[in-house]
């Protein structure tokens, strides 16, 4: 099924963040915007759900957590408990102290890098993978938004998205 | 303009009234002779157990006699300590007794240092956002203003208790005791720092200086308000530029005098850092729990959830820098355990063991747990809950500083500490609430005044 899309370039992101909202408004369906750099406030314009990064991150913090403690505890404790320079390792607890800042580093191990692969792989990020770029002049200075043209009046929208201040408007052909 | 209500103004004198009754029962309460702590002793019926901690309880009158061996003799002791507790049984219950003596004072010196310390940390909060022309906080300032009116009335308070030890009424400081000193070699290498004279011009002058400070702050504050140009601003930047610098070397010298000298055997070098990490994140918490106090009648039109949302970090960041701190010092002292710095701990530890570890409890892991999250951080109902356990924390907090030295194993959160609390809390409010009435609550020309007003996070 080849479907159409409409590319409407903006040369300013305060125009753009409006546009966004005219579109949403007119209850047109925004397929992607490119940015280049974070425009503050685009993603709730768009309506984007929030992420949840920082709660996958939580999670792997704990999970940091748990292995910095079992492994110290196995280690230390359990699997041959010596006396190294008079301290306690009769229990964990006892000796808790001196593993404090491996389990911190693992914590935040554990929590940093997970996370950032988290990201990785939610965003689809990886080296040598094909750019998605549908115009060069995005990752310098002009602002994209594609719509789904659909069964929408392509004219009509086109007028519509001129009026909203884009400097240009194409119809492409998707895939 | 705010007005005190009169509600919160009675509420107020009634916490300090029923505090000061309660203080004064402390007092009159302490034993003040040998044969009212033998009785006392006796009804409780702990007679027994009491004989064989002599030596323990003992080791500071011991460490005088012991000087060089120090602390790393106590454990011996204990083991041949029966036989020698029998013969020594009265400086037992002498010691027992200035124990006891001290508790209604070392509450009273708690709880005066604790409400003094919040209005100097939000001083030297105000200071940062000063010095640091954060766009966020020009809303709050007058909320900060009115806290550090506390100042003056704390510092004076804590400066005529300490006085009173100056002057024997009590026994806080053991390196006061011409006494204890005559036997103690330690304390006497020390005593060109640690005497009287010294301690108490020392105190007069941090004292002096930081209430000249927050005077010529607030002046400027207000002066800003009427001003046609950015004089007055530029001066309030400077001064706050200037009390930092002077805040730090004062603050940390304070926390030697006031706080680490009642161990005079005892010393750690980050300790000063570990009392501003208390001082800041209590004083944090109670200018987000006043501000959201006076958001909730009305008076703070430009406060938004954004400015709680700042405030809740900087609670949640300090707690854990508090928590770095304490551990920091913990665990260095730990691992070494060498006996002259370890006992300090030991003590902690073996008789303050559920404060100790509770104010940890209190202090990192509930705020970590209940802050962490950034839709928490502007709920009221949440950063007053963290609000509230982080103040009874480090409350808790300055309470085991200074009661293993005084009080040792006599200590009771019981009616003079509470009362104590009771008290000065009242006072605090009072003083607090009556201060925010003097001036409006939205500065006028303050150059990030728009920025703050429009701040969303």
């Amino acid at each position: 099924m080849a479907s159409k899309v409409i590319h409407a370039i903006y040369t300013d992101d305060d125009l753009l963040l409006q546009a966004v909202k005219q579109v949403r408004d007119a209850r047109y369906h925004i397929a992607e915007v490119y940015t280049p750099f974070p425009v503050h406030g685009l993603d709730k314009a768009m309506g984007l759900a929030p992420t949840r990064l920082a709660i996958a991150s939580f999670l792997y913090g704990l999970v940091g957590m748990t292995v910095a403690i079992t492994m110290m505890n196995f280690i230390m404790i359990e699997d041959w408990p010596q006396d190294i320079g008079g301290k306690p390792s009769f229990s964990f607890l006892q000796n808790l102290p001196a593993f404090v800042p491996i389990i911190f580093e693992l914590t935040v191990f554990f929590a940093a890098h997970l996370m950032v692969i988290t990201f990785y792989m939610r965003s689809r990020i990886w080296p040598f993978k094909t750019a998605e770029n549908p115009d060069v002049r995005t990752t310098d200075d002009h602002f994209l938004m594609e719509i789904d043209a659909e069964n929408h009046d392509v004219d009509g929208l086109s007028k519509f998205l001129y009026d909203t201040g884009a400097l240009e408007i194409k119809l492409i052909d998707n895939k | 303009m705010y007005t005190l209500s009169s509600k919160l103004k009675l509420t107020a004198i009634i916490f300090m009234i029923v505090g000061a009754i309660g203080l004064v029962y402390g007092f009159i309460a302490a034993p003040s002779t040998i044969e009212d702590v033998k009785e006392m002793m006796a009804s409780k019926g702990h007679h027994e157990s009491a004989e064989a901690e002599v030596v323990e309880q003992d080791s500071h009158a011991m460490a005088s006699e012991h000087a060089q061996e120090g602390h790393a003799m106590v454990g011996q002791h204990e083991a041949e300590g029966h036989g020698e507790a029998e013969a020594h049984g009265d400086e037992h219950y002498e010691h027992v007794l200035h124990q006891l003596q001290n508790k209604p004072w070392a509450a009273l010196y708690v709880a005066a240092f604790f409400f003094f310390m919040i209005s100097l940390a939000t001083l030297a909060f105000y200071a940062i956002q000063y010095a640091a022309q954060a766009g966020w906080s020009p809303v709050l300032f007058r909320v900060m203003e009115g806290i550090t009116a506390y100042l003056l009335p704390g510092s004076l308070i804590v400066f005529a208790i300490l006085l009173l030890s100056g002057l024997h009424l009590n026994h806080l400081f053991v390196w006061m005791d011409p006494e204890v000193v005559a036997k103690d070699e330690l304390i006497q290498h020390k005593s060109s720092f640690l005497n009287v004279p010294f301690f108490l011009l020392r105190a007069a002058i941090y004292i002096i200086g930081w209430n000249i400070f927050r005077y010529l702050l607030r002046r400027n504050s207000l002066r800003i308000d009427e001003a046609t140009d950015g004089r007055y601003f530029k001066q309030s930047f400077k001064l706050a530029a200037g009390f930092l610098v002077f805040f730090l070397v004062s603050e940390s010298m304070m926390s030697w005098d006031w706080i680490m000298s009642v161990d005079p055997h005892w010393f750690s070098t980050l300790f000063g850092w570990y009392v501003f990490a208390s001082m800041i994140v209590s004083a944090v918490t109670v200018i987000a729990l006043i501000s959201m106090y006076l958001k909730s009648r009305g008076y703070l039109e430009y406060v938004n959830d954004s400015h709680i949302h700042d405030l809740a970090k900087f609670m949640f960041g300090f707690s854990i820098f508090w928590t770095y701190l304490w551990f920091s010092q913990f665990m260095l002292i730990w691992y070494s355990n060498i006996p002259e710095e370890v006992t300090y701990f030991i003590t902690r530890i073996e008789d303050y063991n559920i404060a100790f570890f509770g104010m940890v409890v209190m202090n990192f892991v509930f705020p970590v747990l209940i802050l962490m999250n950034s839709d928490y951080k502007r709920i009221n109902l949440f950063v007053i809950m963290g609000g509230i356990i982080i103040l009874l924390g480090h409350y808790l907090d300055i309470f085991v500083m200074i009661m293993p030295a005084t009080v040792g194993k006599e200590w009771f959160i019981g009616i003079p500490e509470i009362s104590a609390l009771l008290f000065f809390g009242g006072l605090f409010v009072f003083v607090v609430f009556n201060a925010l009435t003097k001036a409006p609550l939205l500065p006028k020309r303050n150059p990030f005044i728009k920025e703050s007003q429009h701040f969303h996070y």
